[in-house]
């Protein structure tokens, strides 16, 4: 699983998910579709409309802390971000986010990636390529349990492939 | 080795002899949705193929967030809930029966010992009565419905001890704040909390709600206190027969311990924008108010209402200011009602609301307008969160709050002490 050529949109650390996703538009908008125009709009007003297929969410510590709300995976997925690389994630949305298949990736190294940056992730050998700085990062492994979700797109298309539960 | 509560629930849960960092398959007692998750929640289990649930008698499904609706979208939203609920003969709360955690607490779903999910991050609050419970996303949900089953990492267990009396006019909110500010948004990730000490001990079960309810703001996955006589009977008095629960034993390992004296604590807010952003409140006092809200799962029930009306009996809330009263439930709603509590707020120019979440995540009932300031009870401070980005939320008990609605400014409640 590598994904390529995207930029970086660089966040700081605790990202809760009323910035991701306010409850004024998740309590009021249902489709997912008009949902994602509001994604970070409190904190980075333009990035709806800029982001890019293919881009990764790069943030510090504690991201997606706050709601449990599958909503803020969901809205940056349907956006095109590839992968959220974050130095810590928030347990809910860490498993919201492998359970809808989005990559969220563990990485120290966060702190050089800046916005802009041209990013190339593998999660197969583990590191995060930044090609415009010509650096590699590693990333935390996933543990196989979660793997095995993850590498078939999310919770839902595993049961559709194997008929069940992966527990 | 000795257990923590969370590694005894887990392995009583999955039938392994389970300890922190192990993962386990567990069996879920009983699981929560809202209508702020509820449509994901459907869906998926649809798209998984589900025809029924596991055990229609151990899943509720509420309406609370927007509750009664305030949009199509929403009304949407609870007619496929109620189709839904009805049809698989699940727990059916409609409108105006309360918040979901509040009624998930009396409805008797909840026991000491349980293992308990919900689409919300303060399903941690069950903690309160000894149950091991925490928030899970929608698609995990449906798979909940599906199995009754869901996997889980054994958390580590952070034990905050409180030793002492809190001061008056200083309230089980002002503690947990408190904790807040100290720990960290992201101090007790992964972890379970477990509050103990002579002061947690002689709080009420209402109150220790209010220090369950929030360890989600720190991260952890779950709170937690010892349950005991009190538990027991709070229980018995709603109706139901409680299970005996777990104890952590002597010699169960903790990552951390934090004590705290209540005897030195102060009345605490939490500023904009973040939970752990902690300050007593003299630090901010003066600060001119829009809105002020009283209710919430952190501090909507009988205890916070009547601590909150003993303020306001016989006083006005200042011109200019609205104040906005939600009851946690209609059992809590029908209790202050009885109390008098209810004519005390209206009285004083309260808006009493039914019962549901109201404003606290921004879905109606008192969304703010740019540059508005607005003190609430509730838990979560973030931008944007009770509506305009550019409006500020600050996090008090019940009783900062009515004090800071009668004077119209941010105000230290023990001013009144001074008065007397
Ligand atoms: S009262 Fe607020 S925090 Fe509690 S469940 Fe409702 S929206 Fe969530």
């Amino acid at each position: 699983m590598v994904q390529t050529g995207g930029r970086a949109w660089k966040f700081g650390d605790d990202i809760n998910t009323d910035y991701i996703i306010a409850g004024k538009y998740k309590l009021s908008i249902t489709d997912l579709d008009e949902l994602s125009k509001h994604t970070m709009e409190a904190i980075m007003p333009d990035f709806a409309e800029k982001v890019q297929k293919g881009d990764f969410v790069v943030a510090g510590r504690n991201f997606g802390c706050g709601s449990s709300r599958e909503q803020a995976p969901l809205v940056l997925k349907r956006l095109g971000v590839a992968a959220v690389i974050a130095k810590s994630f928030a347990r809910i949305f860490y498993r919201n986010a492998i359970n809808i298949g989005l990559p969220a990736v563990e990485c120290a190294d966060t702190d050089e990636i800046d916005t802009g940056d041209l990013l190339e992730v593998d999660l197969t050998r583990g590191t995060v390529k930044n090609i415009s700085k010509r650096k590699v990062y590693m990333i935390k492994p996933l543990p196989p349990e979660l793997w095995k979700i993850l590498s078939e797109g999310g919770l839902v298309n595993y049961v559709k492939k194997h008929g069940r539960l992966p527990w | 080795m000795g257990k923590t509560i969370s590694e005894k629930i887990l392995s009583h849960a999955s039938g392994k002899d389970a300890y922190a960092g192990d993962l386990v398959i567990a069996k879920i007692d009983a699981a929560m949705t809202h209508d702020g998750m509820a449509k994901l929640v459907i869906e998926a289990f649809q798209e998984m193929g589900g025809r029924q649930l596991w055990d229609p008698s151990r899943v509720a499904v509420v309406i609370d967030h927007v509750a009664p609706s305030a949009y199509e979208s929403f009304s949407k939203v609870h007619k496929m809930m109620r189709r839904f609920a009805l049809q698989q003969g699940a727990r059916f709360y409609e409108v105006g029966s309360g918040i979901c955690h509040q009624l998930m607490i009396e409805s008797g779903l909840v026991s000491p010992g349980g293992l308990v999910v919900g689409t919300d991050s303060h399903t941690c609050t069950y903690g309160a009565v000894g149950a091991f419970a925490t928030g899970i996303g929608s698609t995990e949900m449906a798979a909940v419905f599906l199995s009754g089953k869901l996997w889980f990492k054994v958390p580590e267990t952070l034990k905050i001890v409180v030793d002492g009396k809190l001061p008056p006019m200083v309230f089980p909110k002002d503690l947990i704040l408190k904790i807040v500010g100290t720990v960290g948004a992201d101090g007790a990730t992964y972890k379970a909390v477990e509050y103990g000490g002579s002061a947690v001990k002689a709080l009420g079960v209402e109150e220790r709600l209010t220090l369950t309810n929030m360890a989600v703001e720190m991260g952890a996955k779950t709170g937690l206190i010892e349950p005991d006589e009190k538990t027991a009977s709070y229980l018995a008095s709603l109706g139901h027969k409680p299970q005996q629960g777990f104890k952590s034993d002597e010699d169960a390992e903790f990552v951390d311990e934090l004590v705290l004296d209540a005897e030195d604590l102060e009345p605490q807010v939490a500023c904009p924008h973040a939970v752990d952003n902690v300050k007593p409140v003299t630090a901010v006092e003066g600060k001119e108010v829009d809105q002020v809200f009283l209710g919430s799962c952190t501090n909507g029930r009988v205890t916070d209402l009547r601590e909150a009306a003993k303020i306001l009996r016989g006083k006005h809330v200042k011109k200019g200011v609205r104040m906005i009263v939600i009851p946690a439930s209609r059992r809590v709603y029908k209790q202050a009602l009885k109390e008098g509590l209810l004519e005390v707020f209206l009285d004083a120019g309260c808006a009493v609301c039914n019962p549901g979440c109201g404003p606290c995540a921004g879905g109606h009932q008192g969304i703010l307008a740019p540059g508005e300031v607005c003190v609430s009870t509730s838990n979560r401070n973030f931008k944007a969160r009770m509506g305009s980005d550019e409006a500020e939320i600050y996090l008090v008990s019940p009783v900062t709050a009515a004090v800071t609605a009668i004077e119209g400014k941010i105000t230290d409640p023990r001013r009144l002490l001074k008065e007397a």
